[in-house]
């Protein structure tokens, strides 16, 4: 039985870890073989990213050599696949080798796509990559006064970060003793100030009490950088002085090439998480269509389900459970309390009030990521 | 005239409803029709809102069976 997973990011990380353990012995007796093919010898811990954009982490710290997390019987090459033959059970990588499996696992990603709103790349700041968010910062640290105007763009990854982001401003420029001379805007797609409707009746009087503007309805339209003015598709429009964006995001190039599903998302069951008439094909984390949360943390929920159904399929011929949704997301709150929400398709999330040891739960999680992405957490 | 592309965000708390809708209508061509399906109670008046304040164009709006089903055409 060949096993390929397609992608070395946190879904496709875990799933292969989570295998390798499961099916130790068939991997032994050579009944078993896991293959993983990634884009990238390192693996990012994406979330630190935003530690990043406010001098609370360098970049250094997100990274690990992809090999040392991986279990060492998987056997991993730095060969990005090219080519999708579904039909014929079998890829094609960058190199020109061809990799045929019985199963495969689809965890590719999403990128993010800031040149589809026009002036977003010249105008806006960002967080979403090491560079941007190192740029964020130097930024914020020039900065003296002003407006800083903070815009979201859909879809995005981490539905969470454009309110973590407005509470790191709120801390760190209150640290910095001018947070009276900085006017901060909020800027939201929908008709709230979250999309999940607690987050924005919990956050609603937080942005009021820090003195929070916020308009909402407001998808962006483009970007004025010569006059440093950001438009709605809406019809509205804001001064800024500083331009912050949350980019919006699409599923990967490949994806898009290999005609596998629209925007590059893969149509997915949402509870087998087996890709839409391929049923020896698993689609996890920001690779699916499906409407839950693109998240490190989703994406890890959904592959302990498809490592644990792919390895009984193996053992006793039938998966076993379902996803049922599950997403936890930390929520910072500042730069010393932190909430969570959590939540799977049929219940919402129950927001407790922020406390310190949250926070400090956050922190230690920064680093015990690495210790869940080898599947042993 | 295209088909009517489904959109199914019924029992979806993140992004929920409206984003799925938002993030397929940017996918979609002018003149395309999209179907919402949701299960969220306020979708039956939070997305006409959004659809009008943008300048897209409500086809229907039906409740069935505890589900909304709201078709809209996108006109920009």
């Amino acid at each position: 039985m060949r096993i390929l997973v397609v992608g070395g990011g946190t879904g496709g990380t875990i799933v292969a870890n989570n295998l390798a353990r499961r099916l130790s012995a068939e991997i032994r007796s050579r009944r078993v073989r896991i293959t993983m093919l990634s884009a990238s010898d390192k693996h990012m811990y994406q979330p630190g990213l935003l530690y990043v954009a406010f001098g609370q982490m360098t970049p250094d710290q997100l990274y690990r050599d992809q090999a040392s997390l991986l279990e060492g019987t998987i056997d991993f090459h730095v060969d990005p696949v090219e080519k999708f033959h579904l039909d014929q059970n079998k890829v094609v990588t960058k190199s020109g080798k061809v990799y045929e499996y019985d199963i495969l696992v689809m965890a590719t990603g999403s990128r993010i796509v800031p040149e589809q709103i026009p002036g977003l790349v010249e105008g806006a700041e960002t967080f979403y990559t090491e560079a941007t968010a190192v740029k964020l910062f130097k930024r914020l640290r020039e900065i003296q006064e002003g407006t800083v105007a903070v815009v979201v763009g859909v879809p995005h990854k981490c539905p969470i970060a454009p309110v973590e982001l407005i509470f790191g401003l709120h801390d760190y420029f209150k640290a910095r003793g001018i947070r009276d001379k900085i006017k901060i805007k909020y800027h939201y797609p929908i008709g709230r100030i979250h999309t999940i409707k607690e987050v924005a009746i919990w956050a609603k009087p937080e942005f009021d009490r820090m003195g929070i503007e916020y308009e909402t309805l407001f998808n962006v339209g483009e970007v004025d950088v010569e006059n440093k003015v950001v438009r709605s598709e809406e019809g509205t429009e804001t001064q800024y002085d500083l331009l912050i964006a949350i980019p919006p995001h699409r599923g990967m190039e490949v994806v898009e090439q290999n005609n596998l599903g629209e925007g590059g998302w893969i149509p997915t069951d949402r509870f087998k998480l087996t890709m839409n008439g391929h049923d020896n094909v698993f689609v996890l984390g920001d690779t699916t269509n499906l409407p839950v949360s693109k998240t490190g943390s989703a994406a890890h929920f959904q592959a302990e389900v498809v490592a644990e159904n792919i390895a009984s399929m193996i053992k006793i011929g039938t998966p076993v459970r379902d996803y049922d949704g599950k997403v936890y997301c930390f929520i910072e709150t500042g730069h010393d309390s932190a909430t969570y929400a959590m939540f799977n398709y049929q219940n919402p999330p129950d927001l407790k009030p922020p406390s310190k040891p949250m926070h400090w739960f956050k922190m230690s999680y920064n680093q015990m990521y690495w210790t869940s992405v080898r599947g042993l957490l | 005239m295209s088909d009517t592309k489904i959109v199914d965000a019924r029992d979806t708390f993140c992004p929920g409803p409206l984003m799925e809708l938002i993030t397929h209508m940017k996918q979609s061509s002018v003149g395309d029709t999209l179907e919402l399906l949701s299960t969220d109670e306020g979708s039956g008046a939070d997305v006409p809102e959004w659809v009008n304040k943008v300048g897209h164009e409500i086809l229907s709006n039906e409740k069935i069976d505890g589900v909304w089903h709201i078709k809209i055409r996108k006109a920009k």
